[in-house]
């Protein structure tokens, strides 16, 4: 479980966070939505690392990420997976190269155990074909899978996806999202999603936060938020003509 | 002074945290291939033409009949040994290397690679910069070797090729009241260069932050400020070891 303590940041005069709290479930595909420059991506960054808070804590388990000393930092890091906006995959090595990077960088496994465990990956997000191919081959679906390969190579406790369906046409944002809930199920992650992909939430929102001007304003699951009664939250669900037609 | 300062702590970043020495070896070949091995074409085109230059340049600036015609020779030797080869190669290659550097980690940084590496627990800045760093400071000194010696080969051509100075004078010219010091001299510049060019085109394409505007200015900062820092540089080592 991952819990987000009071989570407050600025940048120089603009306060981004206002005070996160929240807590997401081990198994459980846990949604933050919300229009964009609300500090949903900021949030994430201070929950791995990236970007310190300027109050608040981040506990995974029970550990305290930014009050812990650098060995224990970089053992949580070691159990997080993130899968970036745009893949983030290594222009230089191929498919293949890209998946066991964490392996070659962090382990000391046998070429072959590497090499098993970067086929099983691939295979689970089934690019087992493109284990040769550069990233520049491959379209922004095929990206996002790999990227996804990589975020699971080392058995990740953890979870991060930053908009997984962002320039992605609404069947394969469908395939990804589904990608994602199976792999959470399968080895009990805690998965924590960025998006404002209306899709994903009612698919996969097993539990949402939705954030407003660096605040939340409201927690919950997919089939309790069109009853929501908090005006910014149904003026995001029925941005959409249709949507507002069919409420 | 925030700036001077920020980039010192990334140098001190450079050697903290590292990563195993096998992945380091690895990384340090790839640049060497990528800084050294790519760069001998331009190299080799610059400093031949730069040579036959000085040698015709030099010819008709000297017109007195007491200066022997060798001396043409000698002052190509010399620019060449102890500016021309270093200096100019390393202007050329901040524009090619230095470039390319802070080019490459700025894409990376606004594509999020950097991030990824972090997120990982990877010293990014060792992992991507320290190898970098480290095949300048190999590689730049033997292309400064190759460039001397192509610069004084293509003053020998452009000079017996035109007729201001014969073989024999040339030969006898670059021979004469040789200094073996200055060797030494043009590969201590390189070195220093090599290291300058690599650090601070890593440090504006590791802090780039935006998009690909961005990384085109801090490409362009880089090649502006690795040439600055060349030229101070040059005057310095100049004071120093001379």
């Amino acid at each position: 479980m991952i819990e987000v303590q009071n989570i407050k940041k600025s940048f120089n005069d603009k306060v981004v966070l206002k005070g996160i709290s929240s807590k997401f479930e081990k198994g459980k595909t846990n949604l933050i939505i919300g229009g964009s420059g609300t500090g949903k991506s900021v949030l994430l960054k201070c929950m791995i690392g990236l970007i310190k808070p300027d109050e608040g804590n981040v506990l995974y388990n029970g550990r305290d990420f930014y009050n812990s000393d650098k060995e224990m930092q970089q053992s949580i890091r070691r159990e997080m997976g993130v899968l970036f906006q745009g893949g983030a995959l290594f222009d230089s090595q191929t498919v293949a190269k890209n998946v066991g990077f964490p392996l070659d960088m962090l382990t000391d496994q046998s070429s072959e155990e590497k090499r098993e465990r970067v086929e099983f990956c691939l295979k689970r997000v089934g690019l087992e074909a493109a284990a040769d191919r550069m990233p520049s081959e491959i379209s922004g679906g095929m990206k996002k899978r790999v990227g996804i390969a990589r975020a699971i190579v080392m058995n990740p406790m953890y979870l991060f996806c930053d908009e997984p369906n962002s320039g992605l046409d609404p069947l394969t944002s469908v395939k990804i999202d589904a990608l994602i809930k199976e792999i959470t199920e399968e080895f009990q992650i805690t998965t924590i999603i960025i998006t404002h992909d209306m899709n994903s939430v009612m698919e996969i929102g097993e539990s949402i936060v939705f954030m407003y001007q660096g605040e939340k304003l409201w927690e919950g699951i997919n089939t309790e938020i069109t009853k929501s009664t908090v005006p910014e939250l149904q003026e995001f669900l029925f941005s959409n003509k249709l949507l507002r037609e069919l409420k | 002074m925030s700036i001077i300062g920020k980039y010192f702590i990334f140098l001190g970043s450079l050697f903290t945290n590292r990563e195993k020495l096998s992945v380091y070896w690895r990384r340090f070949m790839e640049e060497c291939v990528g800084m050294g091995v790519n760069s001998i074409f331009i190299v080799a085109i610059v400093s031949t033409f730069i040579g036959a230059v000085s040698c015709i340049q030099t010819a008709y600036n000297l017109v007195s009949p007491i200066i022997p015609v060798s001396t043409v020779a000698l002052i190509v030797r010399d620019m060449e040994i102890l500016e021309l080869a270093p200096t100019i190669t390393c202007i050329v290659l901040s524009g090619k290397v230095g470039s390319n550097i802070a080019s490459e980690l700025g894409t990376m940084r606004i594509s999020e690679q950097i991030d990824a590496l972090e997120v990982m627990g990877i010293n990014s800045s060792s992992y991507l910069v320290l190898p970098k760093v480290l095949a300048a400071m190999f590689t730049f000194p033997m292309l400064v070797i190759f460039a001397a010696f192509l610069g004084i080969f293509g003053g020998y051509l452009a000079g017996t090729l035109t007729g201001v100075i014969t073989e024999r004078d040339y030969l006898y010219g670059i021979r004469d009241s040789f200094v073996p010091y200055n060797i030494f001299f043009m590969c201590v510049k390189p070195f220093v260069f090599g290291f300058l060019i690599a650090t601070i085109s890593s440090f504006q394409g590791f802090f780039t932050s935006g998009g690909a505007l961005e990384v085109g200015k801090a490409s362009t900062q880089a090649v502006t400020n690795s040439c600055i820092a060349i030229l101070i540089a040059d005057y310095m080592l100049a004071q120093l070891l001379l």
